[in-house]
């Protein structure tokens, strides 16, 4: 029997939050640690709370703090995760818990919007495409394919200290898909907004990010080429 | 019950809700998008391949005409041809536009849109051999399509009640609808979300099924809602099993695998689809591939100890393709089947992956019913778009890389119309007190019910049913069966209460009511199963073999109230040319 440890917190409830210990019967499988999650929230405590939408890594809901390790709990299989038969589950660290396992992201989605992710350009477009080069194209590769799940931003101790104001990894790496895009033509107004001492700056290169990302992005590059262009704009 | 107003309420934050509220909200209507989920976890973003578009990138004189052909074909003709004369006329500015916002495609060397081989898919109407016209973000276009819609809203100041869950349409004293009772997860809160228009854009239903590539919250919600109003269905027994779920956990591997040259292969290494479908071979319709596999797995051909899958072999393809084209599938296969595309080849079995029914609706997005004399009827205030409609541009098969493009172009299409129509005004009397506690009935019954069954359990049972009695073989003794599990199962689903009545983030609440949409949807299609005496696309029958276009080149129209099973004529009359008669339909 697998044990399981889940963070509970129910605000009408709860005084205060606490772990609650469950034994999961994995029936010897290496099961994802969102099936653990279903297992017990269909058979012994309906309560247990968390997201989850698409189960295969790409919508972003599950991510989660396993075993001390932030990633999704659809693709993060138990050999992965589990030492020594124990499974430890926590919201992801540094934002404020709304029940369980589930945080509010408003802080993380402002972020997201302060970077204005959406194209800019306002010359007349053509009545096809814009035309793309594949090398121009290939330079959004590793920024685009972002879930926006904040299992980096909040395994980002810059973020943990200034959420408000460091945009954090998620943020910047979205800044950076659209300042790397050739159809894009904003990219002073980009970095204008950009440049103070916290958005971008605050970025230590500690790598938590890239240590996390359950896609396999880079946000901490990303942000050193902001970095550079801001430099070199200041130059 | 607080009110909350707007012109425009679009249920579902997916493709369709998405793109409809972007053209809403662009001329300055006030617009809301109420969604379960944050917009960007819906199941949109799990499309992989493509969206299907002759924007004559891959071939300069590709013609929307040739998709139209193909697309009627591939509905085996009951897709309405006025609806798909104008989605596959109007693709193509529909592509631009999106690119235009940002959508970043993989391109080819002269910086177009790269367009990649689909199932289906051919030029000149069928005589000029595959087409490559599904145009595609590498395996993440769905993805990609999401994530630019969402941004282009949020640019656009749309309004998102996000985490909100609708409950049931309301209906004022003259039967118009005049929005839906909402529930906030994180809060509890039940409002009335007023509009002049309420868009479902709710997208499928596939987890009525036990074994589905949809995500777990395709629970049909905008299908239960609207039976329970009384509205109708239309071809709720076509469902598509797409041929390339892996084996075991149901994820779906993109049938642009085989459009980059991969095929399947059973236990002898037999590429057995030259068999089935000698031009075409694995790009045949789904519906043909699927049924193949079944075959080759009924026949002792299936691949594995239990000779229940079969493989699809992508190594000859070589790593750099497999990694420049299909960086996705290499990942869900090492995750999810534990192989290795590169080196060996992928466990797969036919999945539930689509429903082509669904609320009948014209191109325009309003929501249809159909009088005593058979004439449709506009019902005043409901609109629907994407999977949650059935227009019918896919009549009982869908062509790959066609659900894109449909939810897109009738999103907009839906926008369009809406502008126009708050243009010249909307006016609605507004709900009664009685009016509105009829909405929130539902809600009120789950709070005060016992405690007797799980939500889990009874949704196991109802998906068990579902999958064992109305898969991609069906038979009418059977599926008769299959209509009496329901019926028995039915007040039991009614009856179901849930023990936690905190108001945060209640999810054992919302699986509840999702539980009872599930159920709708699954009746609804058991029913027009048994009743459609024919095979047709996706309906394939043991007891009536053959496609019968005397008797059913119709689609059927599923009445709630009485639970009868109507029929409703096909489209035959494109705008601007000669509509295509049903043949043979071979590959």
């Amino acid at each position: 029997m697998l044990q399981v440890s889940i963070y509970r917190y129910n605000p009408e409830q709860d005084a205060e939050p606490s772990m609650e210990d469950f034994e999961v019967d994995t029936g010897g499988k290496d099961l994802m640690v969102l099936d653990v999650l279903e297992l017990i929230k269909a058979q012994q405590d309906p309560t247990v709370t968390y997201r989850r939408s698409c189960r295969e890594g790409v919508c972003g809901s599950d991510g989660l703090n396993m075993n001390g390790k932030n990633g999704l709990a659809c693709i993060t299989p138990l050999s992965d995760s589990v030492k020594g038969n124990k499974l430890v589950i926590r919201p992801l660290p540094g934002l404020p818990v709304i029940r369980d396992l589930v945080v509010d992201m408003s802080l993380f989605y402002a972020q997201y919007e302060k970077v204005q992710p959406y194209l800019q350009n306002d010359t007349p477009a053509p009545a096809i495409e814009r035309l793309q080069t594949p090398e121009d194209r290939a330079k959004l590769d590793g920024l685009y394919e972002c879930i926006l799940c904040a299992c980096c931003s909040t395994s980002c101790p810059s973020f943990w200290w200034n959420p408000d104001r460091f945009v954090g990894p998620a943020g910047l790496l979205q800044s950076y898909r659209f300042l790397a895009d050739s159809r894009d033509l904003a990219t002073e107004e980009r970095l204008a907004r950009l440049d103070d001492p916290f958005s971008v700056f605050r970025c230590h290169g500690i790598q938590n990010c890239v240590n996390v990302c359950p896609k396999g992005l880079n946000p901490t590059r990303a942000i050193g080429h902001i970095r550079s262009m801001l430099l070199k704009r200041a130059a | 019950m607080r009110t909350i107003s707007f012109d425009g309420v679009i249920v579902g934050g997916g493709g369709a809700g998405m793109r409809a509220s972007l053209q809403l909200a662009q001329s300055g209507y006030k617009t809301a998008v109420i969604s379960k989920v944050f917009p960007t976890r819906s199941h949109t973003v799990s499309a992989q391949g493509g969206i299907t578009c002759a924007i004559a990138s891959a071939d300069p004189n590709d013609d929307w005409r040739w998709h139209m052909y193909d697309t009627v074909k591939g509905s085996d003709y009951i897709g309405d041809q006025d609806a798909i004369e104008y989605m596959t006329s109007v693709g193509p500015e529909a592509i631009f536009e999106l690119e235009h916002m940002g959508l970043p495609f993989s391109r080819t060397e002269e910086g177009r849109i790269y367009q990649r081989p689909f199932g289906g898919q051919s030029k000149n109407f069928g005589e000029g051999g595959q087409a490559a016209r599904t145009c595609a973000a590498a395996d993440r276009t769905g993805h990609a399509l999401l994530h630019t819609l969402y941004q282009n809203n949020v640019k656009n100041k749309t309004v998102f009640l996000n985490e909100w869950f609708a409950i049931d349409l309301v209906k004022n004293q003259d039967g118009a609808v005049v929005g839906v009772t909402a529930l906030s997860i994180e809060t509890g809160e039940v409002v009335f979300v007023k509009s002049k228009a309420t868009v479902f854009a709710t997208g499928g239903a596939g987890r009525i099924y036990a074994s589905t590539t949809n995500a777990h919250i395709n629970t049909g919600d905008g299908i239960g809602m609207a039976l329970r109003a009384g509205f109708p269905m239309q071809d709720m027994e076509m469902w598509q099993f797409h041929p390339t779920g892996i084996h075991g956990a149901g994820t779906l591997v993109t049938e642009g695998c085989r459009g980059e040259g991969g095929y399947l292969i059973n236990k002898d290494g037999e590429r057995f689809m030259e068999r089935y479908a000698p031009n075409a071979k694995d790009l045949a319709g789904r519906d043909v591939v699927a049924r193949s596999m079944v075959l080759e797995i009924l026949e002792g051909r299936g691949c594995g100890p239990e000779g229940d899958h079969v493989f699809l072999k992508l190594d000859h393809l070589g790593e750099e393709v497999l990694e420049s084209r299909l960086p996705g599938i290499l990942e869900l296969s090492r995750t999810f089947a534990h192989a290795d595309p590169v080196k060996e080849p992928i466990p797969v079995v036919p999945t539930c992956h689509y429903m082509m029914g669904g609320i009948p609706t014209n191109i325009h997005g309003q929501a249809l019913t159909i009088d005593g004399s058979g004439a449709d009827q506009v019902i005043p205030g409901l609109y629907a778009c994407g999977e949650a409609a059935c227009v019918s541009v896919h009549g009982a098969n869908r062509l790959g890389g066609n659900s894109l493009l449909d939810l897109v172009v009738f999103g907009r299409a839906t926008g369009l119309f809406l502008e126009e129509a708050m243009r010249s005004g909307i006016e609605v009397r507004d709900p009664t007190q009685s009016d509105l506690e009829e909405a929130n009935a539902r809600l009120a019954k789950l709070e005060a019910a016992p405690v007797d069954e799980s939500v889990a359990s009874l949704r196991k049972e109802l998906q068990n049913i579902m999958q064992n009695h109305f898969g991609v073989f069906r038979k009418g003794d059977f599926m008769r069966e299959g209509i009496e599990h329901l019926a028995a199962l039915r007040p039991r689903i009614e009856a179901v209460g849930v023990a936690d009545k905190t108001q945060a983030f209640n999810t054992a609440r919302i699986e509840a009511l999702e539980l009872q949409n599930l159920f709708e949807v699954a009746e609804s299609t058991a029913i027009s199963a048994e009743q459609r005496t024919e095979s047709r696309g996706a309906h394939a029958r043991e007891d009536y073999q053959d496609r019968d276009d005397d008797n059913w080149l119709c689609h059927s129209v599923y009445f709630p109230t009485e639970k009868r099973l109507g029929k409703r004529g096909v489209n035959f009359a494109p705008k601007t040319m000669d509509a295509f008669q049903p043949k043979i339909r071979t590959y």
